[in-house]
């Protein structure tokens, strides 16, 4: 079942300078409890795609259809803990804001399961960065989104806990029953976690082709790279992208 | 604790005990010198007075019952037009971050009234509210408060964009950006602004005893250089050094306890 359908997004800033078209002509329907990758060259306008989902940014023009009860909830590259917060303030912020603090129960039941609980009076400096990671995706879920908009998530962390929290987040959202939309420019992560990828072109970001990943046994993020399907993807994305150097 | 780190802690004790040491050395040999120049006759204690002058001065301050009183003044003084000076341009700079446009629109006239010297408006200031206490009030107050409004809705802009952006994406309000993520953010930036306005409304105040005043420390002074009693002067200045440091202090002293 498609939960939410874009049409013909176009997005264009204006600054005093000049005005720049970010996003053109894209299309897309997300499945209910998909998880879908979008990867493209760096200022492509992947992070336009996600700010005007999540209404941080009004769209040009086009179509974005959803049922309104449907929730979004946006997790950034940069964790953004608030370290003057504890881990548990930084979890219920979201719930703060949005008036909901019922949900409390639901962050301690996640930081539970998340391993987090012993942690809860601490504050983000003591925190490693993927255990920051962590907490920054338990403050999303706190306020029970359906679909997950995710900006480059792991870009701020060294290469080997990349690969950890990727797995680690990966298992989260699929355990939580979530659809999410993640944006990279990390091909074998885009591979490795998404059903489908979609692949943009330099901007103004078209859409060039759309995959569906078909690995012969879908497993997590780390098992998933040592697929024989993964390199045959890989290869193709690659190509695709215009990377130049 | 190991016993190579117990060292090391030792270590860096007896760096602070010799720093302290010669800190204290430092105040003591100047004012030895001083004193046994004034002895020897070297120096004319006339102009340059001697710490043993001083003293006798802040005594008989003391017993003619004016040393507490133009203290008392004085900060007192200080304290209205520091707290005045901060709060409001505290409270406007929140009210510029929050209209964007109303700043674009007093943003010259900020910068023209932040580089024009204060004390020029002296005179102007003493005709609207005559020769007294509140004269002196308005005018250190001026001298904070355009560099508070100027300085804090600098550090407001500066808030990190992608926190902003979070909030954002939890659909807060401004009044919640404001008050969850703008000023739990800049605390530091706010003990900041108060440490340097502690500094500004000092000589604000001085200022304004110079040009007006029956009573406080910057009145003693300029008493003092009128009747050629330069024990006077330097007694004053002295009082102030220990009462600028004595304020300076009280607010390490608040950082340290929001810090913990
Ligand atoms: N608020 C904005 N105003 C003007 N231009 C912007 C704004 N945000 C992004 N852009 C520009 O739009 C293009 C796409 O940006 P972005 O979506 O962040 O790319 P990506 O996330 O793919 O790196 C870039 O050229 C960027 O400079
Ligand atoms: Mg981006």
């Amino acid at each position: 079942m498609d939960i939410l359908k874009i049409k013909n997004l176009r997005k264009i800033y204006h600054t005093k300078k000049r005005e720049l078209l970010a996003v053109d002509n894209f299309s897309f329907n997300l499945k209910k409890g998909d998880f879908v990758a979008i990867v493209g060259p760096s200022g492509c306008g992947k992070s336009t795609i996600l700010s005007v989902l999540s209404d941080l940014e009004k769209p040009s023009s086009g179509i974005i259809e959803y049922d309104k009860k449907l929730k979004f909830g946006y997790m950034l590259q940069d964790d953004g803990l608030f370290e003057w917060r504890t881990i548990y303030k930084n979890c219920i912020l979201g719930l703060e804001v949005q008036k909901k603090l019922e949900n409390e129960k639901y962050v301690n039941k996640l930081l539970k399961t998340y391993g987090l609980l012993d942690f809860k009076d601490s504050y983000p400096s003591n925190l490693s960065g993927g255990m920051r990671q962590r907490v920054a995706l338990i403050r999303t879920l706190a306020t029970k989104p359906d679909i997950l908009l995710l900006d480059e998530p792991f870009s701020a962390l060294d290469s080997q806990t990349r690969l950890a929290v990727s797995d680690d987040v990966y298992k989260i959202i699929k355990k939580e029953n979530k659809s999410a939309i993640m944006v990279t420019h990390d091909i074998s992560e885009a591979i490795s976690m998404a059903d489908k990828v979609i692949v943009l072109s330099k901007r103004p970001s078209i859409i060039k082709k759309i995959y569906d990943i078909k690995l012969d046994n879908k497993k997590n993020p780390i098992e998933n790279r040592k697929d024989k399907n993964f390199a045959y993807y890989y290869d193709l994305i690659w190509k695709d992208i215009d990377y130049h150097v | 604790m190991s016993n190579e780190h117990k060292e090391y802690l030792k270590k860096i004790k007896r760096k602070n005990i010799i720093i302290k040491s010669f800190q204290i050395l430092i105040i003591i040999f100047i004012i030895t010198i001083w004193q046994l120049a004034a002895n020897k006759g070297l120096i004319n204690t006339f102009i340059s007075s001697s710490p043993k002058n001083i003293i006798n001065t802040i005594l008989k301050l003391y017993k003619d019952k004016l040393l507490f009183h133009h203290i008392g003044i004085t900060f007192y003084e200080v304290l209205i037009s520091f707290s005045l000076g901060t709060i409001f341009g505290i409270t406007i700079a929140s009210i510029l971050w929050r209209y964007q446009l109303l700043y674009k629109i007093i943003d010259p006239y900020l910068t023209i009234l932040n580089s024009m010297p204060k004390v020029s408006l002296g005179p102007i200031i003493i005709i609207i509210a005559g020769a007294g206490i509140k004269s002196i009030i308005i005018m250190a107050l001026l001298i904070s408060f355009i560099i508070t409004i100027i300085d804090v809705h600098h550090y407001f802009k500066e808030t990190e964009k992608n926190k902003i952006k979070l909030m954002k994406s939890f659909k807060a309000t401004k009044r919640q950006i404001f008050i969850k993520l703008i000023l739990p953010s800049n605390i530091k930036n706010l003990i900041n602004v108060c440490k340097v306005n502690i500094g500004l409304t000092f000589i604000g105040v001085i200022m304004g005893e110079f040009l007006v005043s029956k009573s406080g420390i910057g009145y003693l002074i300029m008493y003092g250089s009128q009747i050629f009693n330069l024990n006077l002067v330097m007694t004053g200045i002295i009082i102030l050094c220990i009462m600028a440091s004595l304020m300076y202090y009280i607010i390490v002293i608040l950082e340290k306890r929001i810090n913990h």
